[in-house]
């Protein structure tokens, strides 16, 4: 039970090493935003998964709900995927650019180009 | 009371003035509000910190909803000093960056670069005024963002490059930075920081809280370019357009080092985090192999930009080394140096426009006969290249002074030693160009004597000016830094 109970933090584990993973590891530079993003949105699950209150509703005030989860980290995730949104586009806009300029989106062939110049 | 909102002015001043450059479109209209509000938000810094340094702590509920429920800002000593640096050093880049950013930047993206700068002002300010951890991760995406469009803005194509892997970097830094915010908050249930440093100790046992400490000093590790997280620096700094340069190199990582400093003395200011894991030392080391190291990579480079970049890389070094030694000495030499720093490397890299502006390129070798050719922008880097060794009468000596002082009072004389290697390795830095410069006769068919425009040589010797004028008469920032690093080391409020 105590792995089930602890399932999400272990989704998000496995999302972030992945997304790291692929900002690291790969050549490709819009696979990297990808990898990026995948990164950024282990970190939105954990706030979410952090907020959760076993047994609550959602925050409304009704008659009959006294327990309820913590909206807060929901409300600050909302600004978290904005900022993420935000890199992605800005991310992705300079990859075109790059790729007007250099003719190719591989990290190593744009490294053997920097080093002729 | 108009001057009662002065701290959310401070902010949201830059913060509207940014779209409207972008509705403005004209080049030099957008120059205008730019400048205009750059002076405007330096006159409320100043206010603010002579406000705080007659009565103390200002707070400043957001939307006046409460703290710790509301965002609350807090001025004390420490982000006063850090408002007046931001503005003071991007009041001075304003004049400057009108003939600079004319010659660098196509005329039709010229309005973005000022909409841009000035969005990274806003983030920059907001970082160094919010009492909210939550708050800060917004201002310092804020700021991230548009200096990536900043450097992307450069004419080289590798400008490109280096925007997108700083913008890969400083994401992974910045996220990493709320997983350790929301850890905190997890363990806290609060996000202020004065509230967070009154809960911390509590749970400061917790292997929580201790994985949140690592993940925020490796994310604020990143923006602040702590060797060896500095690998984005260099190119960033080389490729984008000088007046950006010179901008990011004097506040962007002085930014992140405050918000470093903020985060272990005032949020994890209860905790004895420096007593427990070596932190201190291995702080220390990093510290230390960045003054040699980025020296000695510096010595190397053919581009003087570059050089210059990596020195900055050297010279975070001395900053984190105040910040490891845990004294009031070592901590103020740290604020102190954040100032001199700011503004000798500023002065530098403003220098390197102005040969940009004549020249066209900033490659050693074509730097022959230079101090012949601009003896006025020649004399200046000089002038800069002094106090960045740190001779005496400059800023440079200050800082080195006490960051010397703080280390001999530990009696961490592998530390002094560090100090005085690394200002060994800047006078060969320094001298390599100097040498070129000076002793080498120009090219034959090279121009005449011929300087950059005024608007930017007075600019670069305001600069290099107040180098010596504070490094000559230092009590008033000295002053301001040993009280802000008492505030930091007092009990939490």
């Amino acid at each position: 039970m105590e792995f089930l109970g602890l399932l999400n933090y272990w989704i998000i584990i496995v999302l972030m090493m992945t997304g790291f993973y692929i900002v690291i590891a790969h050549n490709n530079l819009v696979k990297k935003i990808v990898g990026l993003n995948i990164f950024q949105a282990s970190v939105f699950v954990f706030y979410i998964t952090m907020a959760k209150v076993k047994g609550g509703t959602a925050p409304i005030l009704a008659e009959g709900i006294e327990v309820y989860s913590n909206p807060l980290p929901h409300v600050l995730i909302l600004t978290a995927i904005v900022v993420g949104v935000a890199t992605t586009a800005l991310g992705l806009a300079l990859v075109i650019r790059i790729r007007d300029a250099y003719g190719t989106i591989e990290d190593d062939e744009i490294e053997a180009r920097e080093n002729e110049l | 009371m108009i001057a009662a909102q002065y701290p959310a002015l401070q902010v949201v001043l830059a913060l509207l003035a940014a779209p409207v450059c972008l509705i403005l479109r004209r080049p030099r209209a957008a120059w205008a509000v730019a400048t205009v509000i750059t002076w405007i938000s330096l006159a409320i810094a100043l206010s603010l910190l002579g406000r705080v340094w007659e009565t103390g702590v200002i707070l400043y509920p957001m939307g006046d909803w409460a703290a710790p429920w509301g965002i609350e800002y807090q001025i004390d000593t420490v982000n006063a000093f850090m408002l007046v640096i931001v503005t003071l050093i991007g009041s001075v880049v304003m004049p400057f960056a009108r003939a600079s950013v004319e010659a660098e930047i196509e005329e039709e993206r010229i309005y973005l670069f000022y909409c841009m700068y000035l969005l990274n002002l806003a983030g920059l300010l907001g970082i160094a005024i919010t009492g909210d951890v939550f708050n800060l991760f917004v201002f310092l995406e804020i700021s991230s963002l548009s200096s990536y469009v900043m450097i992307s803005l450069g004419r080289d194509q590798r400008a490109l490059t280096a925007a997108y892997r700083y913008l890969v970097m400083g994401t992974i830094g910045a996220t990493f930075y709320i997983i350790g915010v929301g850890m905190m908050y997890m363990m806290t249930g609060t996000l202020n920081m004065a509230d967070l440093a009154t809960i911390l100790p509590a749970v400061a046992d917790s292997r929580t809280i201790q994985v949140a400490l690592g993940f925020l000093t490796v994310g604020l590790g990143l923006k602040l370019a702590l060797f060896p997280l500095h690998l984005w620096l260099p190119n960033a700094y080389t490729y984008a357009p000088s007046a950006v340069t010179v901008f990011l190199a004097a506040t962007g990582t002085k930014v992140a080092v405050y918000a470093f400093i903020r985060i272990f003395f005032t949020v994890f200011g209860g905790v004895e985090v420096f007593n427990a894991g070596f932190i201190p030392e291995i702080l220390a080391v990093l510290a230390a192999l960045a003054m040699i190291g980025a020296s000695v990579v510096a010595i190397y480079q053919t581009d003087v930009k570059r050089l210059l970049a990596y020195s900055s890389i050297a010279q975070i070094g001395y900053m984190v080394l105040g910040i490891s030694m845990v004294t009031v000495t070592g901590l103020a030499g740290t604020i102190v140096h954040l100032f001199n720093h700011a503004i000798m490397k500023g002065g530098l890299f403003m220098a390197m426009g102005c040969i940009l502006f004549k020249i066209g390129s900033v490659q050693l070798d074509q730097f022959e006969g230079l101090g012949k050719r601009m003896p006025v922008t020649m004399a200046a880097f000089v002038a800069g290249g002094f106090s960045l060794i740190g001779v005496p009468l400059t800023v440079g000596f200050v800082s080195k002074w006490y960051l010397v002082q703080a280390a001999l009072e530990k009696g961490w004389w592998l530390a002094v030693a560090a100090i005085l290697v690394s200002s060994l390795l800047a006078v060969i830095y320094i001298w390599r160009v100097v040498e070129v410069a000076y002793f080498r006769p120009p090219p034959k068919g090279s121009a005449e004597v011929s300087e950059a425009p005024l608007s930017m040589l007075v600019p670069l010797w305001i600069l290099i000016g107040a180098s010596y004028y504070f490094g000559i008469d230092a009590t008033r920032t000295l002053d301001i830094a040993f009280v802000a690093a008492e505030t930091l080391f007092g009990p939490p409020q």
